[in-house]
């Protein structure tokens, strides 16, 4: 189990944004969580990350209990929806960040450090543009960028926050092609929020479907098409979930 | 007051090329020409009026008795101690408001303080205020009667009618100018780029080097020259607690006052454009600053499209 999540609760106020959350993600697995705003997606993601700290329960990443340790020492990437790219720092410099930060022992010469950024730009099909700025790139572009920059610090566990929800739908839907390619070149543990059910089913091994800060159901694309007597996930996955659904049946 | 300093970089590295000349006026707008020219003038007439006008009255005065008599007042010893006295206190001033107001913005916009609304109000105070007022609030505290007067006094420090009285003084008064500049930026800059660098392992103070500092370093320059002009032009709260003792707690404004007052009219406005050099000083090296700064990025991304074509 790469991650695991134990009767993880969290409130803001009095909102309960987790309830009790029990949950695992296999090694090399992608995993979608979708759900409505507010269902407590996103709350879960920066948990596993360590940018939140939940209030009950026990994150385990590789088995390590991640109490102890800080966002920085959990050896996660993350992927924010408005890419989070540090504006004043080149491509280059952005997807560098994550090593020349490292302390003086454990830090790659500066040329390891130029080699493995280019061949992350080359990974995200952006080799040509290391010299420019973020405010230079599209949307598609930026969110690649910042992509490779989680990618360098050579994450055990990716987590993507809603990567595409900013862009426009053709390019959305590229990109998701894209990442599922991209994963089964990589093969890093992936958990990817996302309030678009096509796009979870699309993309990832398992789907996880959050309600009110519970998980309400999880399986494969398939597994979810077949219906549920939960009136909420009836509602939830329209059709568009089914026929993606079927589509991944007729594959197999 | 948010001030965006940094003008969009050109696309692709390419520079914006000679601007055609005279756009002609504006089906969007719909001002015809002389409406155009009207606004222009007023504009212009405005700023010779209130701004070119008087910087030219205080050098044609310093210099109405010739150069020479112009250089021999800049010689007196009394200035060139009030010059000294006005560069310490904004070398003292500045430093500490622009650690303040860093501090203080960080912890209103990213450290999410409790009572944040009080921290901004009272920053904002010294602004509010008339520096008279201020001047006398810190003669009441510190003065021979004031609050602290008698522990100051059991501990022979004296800081009424002193140096320490003008810096201080003058700290409070400079006190909003970078808070006020940086807590709407990072306000508008948010934290997610923070919290990227967090995941990426940076450590705090990595954080902040190289992460929120540069992305405010425009917006904070334009603070330290807002700070510093005004830590050098200060008159009211440092004419109450200087008690003004002429060559030695005199900064420049005060002296030119003396000056003034005493109609040694050429000596007044040699100070006087001592005082505005400086001004013109701190504008020029901010103005440099930025320049030097479009200049190395416009070569770096013109290196770059050499390397690739």
């Amino acid at each position: 189990m790469s991650v695991a999540l134990e009767r993880v609760s969290k409130r803001f106020g009095e909102f309960v944004a987790l309830d009790e959350v029990t949950f695992g993600v296999d090694e090399g697995e992608l995993v979608a969580l979708v759900g409505p705003s507010g269902s407590g997606k996103s709350t879960l993601l920066r948990v596993v990350a360590g940018l939140e700290r939940q209030d009950a329960g026990a994150v385990r990443i590789h088995g390590e209990d991640a109490a102890p340790l800080g966002p920085g020492d959990r050896r996660i990437g993350f992927v924010f929806q408005h890419y989070a790219l540090f504006r004043h720092m080149t491509v280059f410099e952005n997807v560098a960040f994550g090593l020349r930060v490292r302390p003086r022992r454990e830090r790659p010469s500066a040329r390891e450090i130029t080699s493995a950024v280019k061949d992350l730009l080359q990974l995200v099909e952006l080799d040509a543009l290391g010299g420019r700025y973020p405010s230079e790139l599209s949307g598609g572009q930026q969110q690649r960028v910042a992509l490779a920059r989680a990618l360098a610090v050579q994450p055990r566990v990716l987590l993507l926050d809603e990567p595409f929800g900013a862009l426009d739908a053709r390019v959305r839907k590229q990109l998701r092609q894209w990442l599922r390619q991209l994963h089964d070149e990589v093969r890093v543990t992936t958990i990817l929020v996302t309030h678009d059910s096509e796009e979870a089913c699309e993309v990832a091994d398992r789907v996880a479907v959050m309600h009110e800060g519970r998980i309400a159901q999880i399986g494969t694309a398939a597994e979810l098409s077949r219906g549920s007597a939960n009136p909420f996930l009836e509602s939830f996955l329209s059709d568009s979930t089914r026929k993606s659904g079927e589509k991944k049946i007729n594959y197999h | 007051m948010s001030t965006t300093i940094v003008p969009p970089a050109p696309r692709h590295g390419i520079a914006p090329g000679p601007r055609t000349r005279q756009r002609p006026l504006t089906a969007t707008t719909g001002e015809g020409a002389t409406a155009r020219r009207i606004l222009i003038g007023i504009a212009l007439a405005y700023l010779f009026l209130f701004l070119g006008l008087p910087l030219f009255v205080v050098f044609q005065e310093a210099l109405k008795r010739g150069v020479a008599a112009y250089f021999t007042a800049l010689r007196e010893p009394e200035l060139l101690h009030a010059l000294r006295l006005t560069l310490l206190v904004a070398g003292i001033a500045v430093p500490l408001n622009v650690a303040f107001g860093i501090a203080a913005a960080w912890a209103i916009t990213k450290g999410k303080v409790r009572g944040r609304t009080l921290l901004v109000a009272l920053a904002d105070l010294p602004l509010a205020v008339s520096p008279v007022i201020a001047g006398l609030t810190f003669m009441l505290l510190f003065g021979m009667q004031g609050w602290f007067g008698p522990w100051l006094k059991a501990h022979d420090i004296r800081i009424a009618f002193t140096v320490s009285a003008v810096v201080l003084a003058t700290i409070f008064v400079t006190l909003p100018f970078v808070a006020r500049e940086l807590i709407p930026l990072m306000e508008e800059q948010g934290v997610t780029e923070e919290e990227a660098a967090v995941t990426l392992g940076a450590s705090g103070w990595q954080i902040f080097r190289r992460v929120t500092l540069p992305n405010i370093r425009w917006g904070l320059l334009y603070g330290v020259v807002l700070c510093n002009a005004r830590a050098m032009g200060e008159f009211g709260a440092v004419s109450v607690v200087s008690g003004r003792i002429r060559g030695q707690t005199t900064t420049l404004p005060l002296h030119i006052e003396i000056l003034y007052n005493e109609y040694d009219f050429t000596a007044a406005f040699a100070a006087s454009s001592l005082l505005a050099m400086l001004a013109v000083v701190t504008l020029a090296a901010k103005h440099l600053l930025e320049r030097s700064h479009h200049a190395a990025r416009a070569r770096l991304i013109r290196e770059q499209q050499e390397r690739q074509s």
